[in-house]
């Protein structure tokens, strides 16, 4: 396991420089001199030199890229172009929100997706199934700031049972932070409660088609045993896939549903950063991003090792 | 003169269903997948014929007449500059429809000559494709496309180019993995060995083989694209105003939630249904594949 979990890790670094590349040649990409785009169109020309000599794009390309890929390394992400806030202070500082937002849709998804797929495919063509598998198609299809919306009009106009807008840190009350994680958890999380339903249905009843489920019905086990014990655990893999592959979705979905409920998270930050062409920090979220995603996939790699012992080998 | 007699003998032999011909039956089969492809071609028809269909200007403002309910002179009601909003979603369809349709060529182009290469080529181009891919994979798709547009500006067009772009594996992965099953098999061998150059044998033989599992891809994709261009013109990245797309128009109505919720309502229930509709033509065509297609061979 040990080999197996530092030959992954080594994996990572090349694809970690690729996406370093592509982050920095995000600055490369601005049309025309990005020295005026940052400095404003109104700058004047020794602002415009000024601000070209800060961001050193007078360095040839690759030493302006070693900078950048160096201070990254260290934790350095540069410093907002308005504020002057350092990118990864700005950053650390919206993330719990985000997190949290995440993590709720995840539970909201979860709630719904894995007794909507055992049922699904234990009911195999009766109307549980069919209702679960119309599920997963509609819940996949709706723009998820609509669902937002929609949710707002319900649950907190029409029945003010949730607040609309705005984000209570949990150091302010444990209850009033988790009631405002419920509607943009819904929100969020809708999707991908669909797309794991699907997963889970599709791969349980492949599983409980098996041999081995036959023989432990054969040997008198209870029907809740089978499943429960031998069919979900070897259903696994295939769902702890998806749920990996939903958290690049859940990241991109976190700056709508922000949006929609005005939650002070990354996705806001984004926002504003690229209304402001901010490249720093827009930068820096990229980076972030697509760190979050490698690690996650990396732990779900790791944890085809642990629940298939036959991949630690391969 | 054998040619003649061998398509005597063929012309004989009882006819045997083409895959195609296969395809076609069962796709017939498929009510839902049927349903929404009818759905989608009204669709497209009505933005097509918006200009004869639409009861109003869709820029005209009346300001005497803002927010109205749906009902009366306005189908839909009308927004808060006054517009008729059943014209404008007409015409927002077209915006909305002519921009997933961009992405959706964008990615084929970036995604299907890459994946013809990856998977003709040696071991290494393949890799370095693959790694690029993977590379590519790795940004949250929503995360990138607004990074892109961040820094080419915001504006439909770029918003849908990158959009195609981070959609790009997908057709990659397809194409490739689909040209390393068919080079192997006996009819491609038999051509090459008799000579055939290389682009030609992806033409006659590995395209065509790629192009059914390459459709239903197409379709499931328009579909990410259409939610993709709401999301970035909800965020006001993507479509800019007097245009509207249906995202854009839940965008200006959502200021409006508590007192004319008609105006997020109507946009976002043809999104949904649209969408849906890809997906569920996109299942239809899938599941009316039969092995061997779906395998390509």
């Amino acid at each position: 396991m040990l080999r197996y979990t530092v030959r992954r890790v080594l994996m990572m670094v090349p694809l970690l420089f690729l996406v370093s590349l592509g982050v920095f040649a995000l600055v490369l990409m601005i049309p025309g001199d990005p020295a005026i785009t940052i400095a404003g169109e109104n700058a004047t020309e020794a602002q415009i030199d000024a601000t070209r000599e800060r961001l050193g794009l007078n360095d040839p390309v690759l030493v302006q890229y070693a900078a950048w890929a160096g201070n990254a390394l260290t934790g350095d992400l540069g410093s907002s172009l308005f504020s002057n806030e350092s990118v990864t202070g700005a950053i650390a500082g919206r993330f719990p929100v985000t997190l949290a937002l995440t993590l709720a849709a995840m539970l909201i998804a979860l709630l719904i997706a894995v007794p909507a797929g055992v049922v699904a495919a234990l009911r195999r063509g009766r109307w549980q199934d069919r209702g679960a598998t119309l599920f997963a198609s509609v819940g996949i299809s709706l723009p998820n700031f609509w669902v937002g919306i929609l949710l707002i009009m319900a649950f907190a106009l029409a029945f003010p049972i949730f607040p609309a807008v705005g984000y209570t840190p949990i150091s302010e009350g444990v209850g009033a932070w988790a009631r405002g994680l419920v509607l943009p958890g819904i929100t969020l999380g809708t999707a991908v409660a669909a797309e794991i339903t699907r997963q889970l249905r599709g791969s349980l009843t492949d599983t409980l088609q098996q041999d081995f489920i036959r023989t432990a019905r054969a040997n008198g086990l209870s029907g809740r045993a089978v499943v429960l014990k031998h069919g979900m655990k070897n259903a696994a893999v295939p769902v702890v896939t998806v749920i990996g592959f939903q958290v690049g979705f859940l990241l991109g979905g976190s700056v709508i549903v922000e949006r929609v409920f005005g939650l002070p998270g990354l996705g806001d930050l984004a926002i504003r950063a690229v209304l402001q062409r901010d490249i720093p920090m827009i930068q820096g979220i990229v980076v972030v991003a697509a760190l979050i995603v490698m690690l996650v996939n990396l732990v779900v790699d790791l944890s085809y090792g642990w629940l298939n012992p036959k991949v630690r080998q391969a | 003169m054998t040619a003649t007699a061998l398509d005597r003998r063929e012309a004989l032999a009882p006819p045997e269903p083409s895959a195609r011909a296969r395809f076609v039956r069962r796709f017939r089969r498929q009510k839902l997948a049927l349903a929404a492809l009818v759905y989608l071609v009204l669709v497209v028809l009505a933005a097509a014929l918006a200009p004869l269909l639409a009861t109003h200007d869709p820029l005209a403002q009346n300001l005497g007449s803002v927010l109205q309910q749906p009902g009366g002179g306005h189908i839909l009601g009308t927004d808060d500059l006054g517009r008729d909003v059943f014209s404008r979603a007409l015409y927002a369809g077209r915006v909305s429809l002519v921009a997933a349709a961009q992405a959706v060529g964008v990615a084929v182009v970036l995604g299907v000559i890459p994946g013809l290469i990856a998977g003709y080529a040696g071991r290494k181009v393949d890799a370095v494709i693959m790694r690029l891919t993977d590379a590519l994979m790795s940004f949250p798709p929503l995360i990138l496309a607004i990074a892109f547009v961040g820094v080419l500006g915001p504006s439909l067009t770029n918003a849908m180019f990158v959009i195609g772009v981070i959609f790009a594996p997908r057709f990659v992965r397809l194409v490739r993995g689909t040209v390393l099953s068919i080079r192997e098999e006996t009819f491609v061998e038999a051509s090459r060995s008799i000579g055939t150059p290389t682009p030609r044998v992806i033409l006659r033989h590995v395209l065509p083989n790629a192009l059914s599992p390459l459709i239903v891809q197409i379709s499931l994709t328009a579909a990410m694209a259409m939610l993709a261009e709401a999301s970035l013109s909800f965020l006001g990245l993507g479509v800019q105003p007097p245009d509207a797309s249906w995202g854009s128009m839940i965008e200006r109505g959502f200021r409006y939630t508590a007192t004319a919720p008609w105006l997020t309502v109507f946009p976002g229930l043809l999104i949904a249904l649209t969408v849906l509709a890809f997906n569920i033509l996109g299942d239809g065509l899938r599941d009316s594949l039969g092995r061997e297609i779906r395998r390509g061979s």
